[in-house]
């Protein structure tokens, strides 16, 4: 979309979440129906579960420009499909070993358990996560590639 | 070529006081393959829909972004309006633009009018591979099975087999009835349970369309709605192996029931200590025993008539500390209805109950209460009891009045505990066995508390009962005649139709490694060892893509909902430009 022409500011991160259906998505349009109010640099990608999260949407995502990567699946017990979140969680784990070895920050990944009733929880997580990321500047992959 | 059209929604000023829905327009209008893009105050409005109509007609679309609510709230409606003119609903998906940006970003319209149109944008990457899909057909067996035969499963299977259908009721006592066999008279009319009980049990022994299975429980479930295979063991009562069945049914009961929470967790209260420390149902026997032989109501320690008699309420109940949060529901009642029957039977006892507040909120008992209390002289105590204790042959208790701050010891020869109403054990089998969820509590989870009250999370799997959360009589046949009209209403198709977003394979690309088997929770995939490659049984898949994840060749896909649609959808995202100005107020 063009812009206005515009001044340098400060950095703000950019971060794509990855929800699933029945939980997070759903927290998240409680926080919306909540009218709680958040830092607007959070994309949504919709997944029917977290279980579903690929290795390479997260990559894909930092490769592409995103600071960091936010996965929202349901509380332990309560995936809609048993057990996705469990598959996520050790996904998550594998994926974080694998960014190492690329020379980005583990960190830049977050796996969040947050409920359909969550709303206030899923407002305050976007906010953490923002202010988190703001902290440890924009992605190694694009100050390497910038260098 | 797609010609996709964009329809954004103004949403009163929900969406439009914070997003700028003229500018968003313009710009949309300018992406590649957008043959249309407008823009109305409520789009999912009759006259919304129908300009949507007449943008499909009228413009040849192809595919269509509605940026609007939430697809939870109107994916359906504009899918419809898409179809009553001849686009496959599948082509229709919607941008989350009210509760997931204009709500969420007031004070940030700038910021916001971006967001909103990124994430049109991304919408569109998706929605120009989406393909034209037709619901799945599965045929419908309508036989049904209930599991539990309490007044819940008993009235449940009698409507549907006096409706035409064939069920089955499995009950892991060698009677059926459940909890009514313990109880003497009801609450509020005295009734005697069996008067309820035994005329409907007969009914349903009798009945040419019930096959009834005692001694007996469900041991495996396989298949999905309209198509259950249910293996049932019976234990032939001989010391002998069970004897396995399968039974195919459309739809499934639970109706287990509840336990009482056992008098032992209640050590403070002497409970599995002192032989008069006793729980509900064990005071409905005696009351029972007592109506029975016309004799007064005797104690179990040495069968003398009671003359002192506290009731403690909410034992175990509202205490979230040490037993269990929530509010068993019926104990108030019942209490009240065994101190006034206790009365009845020993005429000059005397009947304390302890409470924290009455809780009569069925019909017709806070005045069967008041009028109990009133006409019958039974004491109410507000307060906690602390501490029950033997002395000689009685028991004496220790209580604060919680009203007048007044310290109370009770002299009693009998202690009768409200315990708290817990769900039947097994439950976490028969949960696992059929995927109906529980509650923290363990209380069968309906699919909606309000709209969905006797759906379980499992299509084709019903709630009845106590088992879903504590109820009276009068509750839980209601809920049971409401279950038993659900099921009449599936039973009512020849087939089913599924939604089919599920998983597809590519053959080519399938190694038949078969590491998506296991990943599976519903076994719907299967290596097809002759072909050389993993099928999907459709009418099984959930379409959860964890096999689409788990796939070394990325061979199997979800539709709809592909890697190449997700990822188009991230590039959007993280590639987004502009993002230097955004301003962050949070
Ligand atoms: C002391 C007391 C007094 C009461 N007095 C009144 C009253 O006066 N008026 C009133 O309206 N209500 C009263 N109630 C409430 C009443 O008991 C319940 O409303 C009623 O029993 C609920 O019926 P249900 O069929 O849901 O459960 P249940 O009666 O518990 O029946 C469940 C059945 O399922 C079976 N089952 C459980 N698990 C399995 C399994 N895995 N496989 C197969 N079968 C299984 C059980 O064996 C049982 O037969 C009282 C309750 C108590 C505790
Ligand atoms: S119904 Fe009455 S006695 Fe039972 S837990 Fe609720 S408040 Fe306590
Ligand atoms: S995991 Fe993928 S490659 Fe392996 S059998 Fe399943 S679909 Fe085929
Ligand atoms: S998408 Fe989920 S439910 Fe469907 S076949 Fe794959 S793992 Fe099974
Ligand atoms: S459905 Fe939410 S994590 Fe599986």
């Amino acid at each position: 979309m063009a812009e206005p022409a515009k001044t340098p500011t400060a950095f703000e991160p950019r971060i794509v979440a990855f929800l699933c259906h029945w939980c997070t998505y759903t927290g998240a349009d409680l926080a919306g129906t909540t009218r709680q109010q958040y830092p607007p640099n959070v994309r949504v990608v919709h997944l029917m579960c977290s279980g579903a999260i690929d290795v390479v949407y997260v990559l894909k995502a930092l490769m592409d420009g995103a600071d960091g990567v936010l996965i929202g699946g349901c509380h332990p017990g309560d995936c809609h499909y048993q057990s996705g979140n469990f598959k996520a969680r050790r996904r998550v784990a594998i994926l974080k070993n694998i960014l190492a070895q690329l020379g980005l920050s583990a960190d830049r990944v977050w796996l969040r358990w947050i409920s359909a009733s969550e709303g206030r929880l899923f407002a305050e997580t976007v906010r953490e996560v923002t202010e988190a990321v703001r902290a440890m500047g924009p992605s190694e992959f694009k100050t390497q590639w910038d260098a | 070529m797609n010609r996709i059209g964009v329809f954004l929604c103004w949403c009163g000023s929900n969406i439009a006081g914070t997003v700028d829905v003229h500018r968003v327009i313009e710009e949309v209008r300018k992406l590649p393959e957008v043959a249309h893009a407008e823009n109305y105050m409520y789009m999912c409005s009759d006259p919304g829909q129908d300009l949507v109509k007449a943008a499909i007609r009228d413009k040849n679309l192809t595919n269509l972004v509605v940026a609007s609510c939430s697809p939870r709230m109107h994916e359906n409606t504009f899918r419809k309006a898409a179809a009553s003119v001849g686009l496959n609903p599948y082509l229709v998906e919607i941008a989350n633009v009210r509760e997931q940006c204009s709500w969420v970003h007031q004070q940030q319209k700038d910021v916001a009018t971006r967001k909103a149109y990124n994430i049109i944008k991304a919408t569109i990457e998706k929605v120009k591979r989406n393909a034209a899909l037709e619901a799945i057909r599965v045929p419908v067996t309508k036989r049904a099975l209930v599991v539990g035969a309490g007044i819940a499963g008993i009235t449940a299977a009698l409507d549907l087999a006096d409706a035409g259908f064939e069920t089955v009721v499995v009950e892991r006592e060698a009677e059926i009835g459940g909890k009514l066999r313990r109880i003497s008279r009801t609450f509020p009319y005295h009734e005697p349970a069996d008067a309820i009980l035994a005329p409907r049990a007969e009914a349903l022994r009798d009945h040419p369309n019930v096959t009834l299975y005692t001694s007996s429980e469900v041991t495996a479930v396989g298949g999905y709605v309209g198509n259950f295979d249910v293996e049932v063991a019976t234990d032939p009562g001989d010391g002998g192996p069970p004897e396995t069945r399968t039974e195919k049914v459309g739809a499934i009961v639970v109706s287990t029931g509840y336990d009482l929470y056992p008098v032992e967790n209640l050590g403070e209260y002497g409970g599995g200590r002192l032989p008069d420390v006793i729980d509900g149902l064990a005071f409905e026997g005696l009351l029972a025993d007592s109506f029975r032989n016309g004799e007064p109501v005797r104690r179990p320690s040495d069968g003398r008539p009671v003359r002192d008699v506290v009731f403690i309420q909410c034992s175990g109940s509202r205490d979230p500390e040490n037993h269990k949060p929530y509010c068993s529901r019926i104990c108030c009642l019942y209490t009240n209805k065994q101190a006034r029957l206790l009365r009845d039977r020993n005429p000059g006892c005397r009947a304390w109950v302890s409470f924290m507040d009455v809780r009569t909120d069925c019909k017709n008992t806070e005045e069967y209460c008041q009028q109990n209390i009133e006409e019958r002289g039974i004491v109410y105590v507000r307060g906690r009891v602390s501490r029950v204790w033997q002395e000689g042959d009685r028991l004496r208790l220790w209580t604060a009045d919680t009203l007048t701050g007044e310290k109370i010891e009770l002299d009693a020869d009998l202690v009768v505990l409200a315990t708290a109403v817990v769900p039947a054990a097994g439950y976490a089998e028969v949960s696992s066995l059929l995927r109906a969820g529980v509650d923290a509590n363990g209380f069968f989870q309906e699919s909606h508390i309000k709209l969905r009250p006797v759906e379980s999370s499992t299509r084709g799997v019903y709630l009845a009962g106590a088992g879903q959360y504590p109820k009276d009589i009068t509750d839980t046949v209601a809920q049971a005649q409401a279950t038993a009209s659900k099921i009449q209403s599936l039973f009512a198709n020849e087939e089913l139709a599924q939604d089919p977003l599920v998983c597809r394979v590519d053959p080519d690309l399938c190694s038949a490694c078969g590491i998506c088997v296991p990943i599976c929770p519903y076994g719907a995939r299967e290596v097809d060892a002759l072909a050389g490659f993993s099928r999907v049984n459709e009418a099984l898949c959930e379409g959860c893509g964890a096999c689409v994840a788990a796939c070394p060749n990325k061979a199997c896909q979800l539709k709809n909902d592909s890697m190449v649609q997700v990822v188009g959808e991230i590039e959007v995202f993280a590639a987004e430009e502009g993002e230097e100005d955004y301003t962050c107020a949070c």
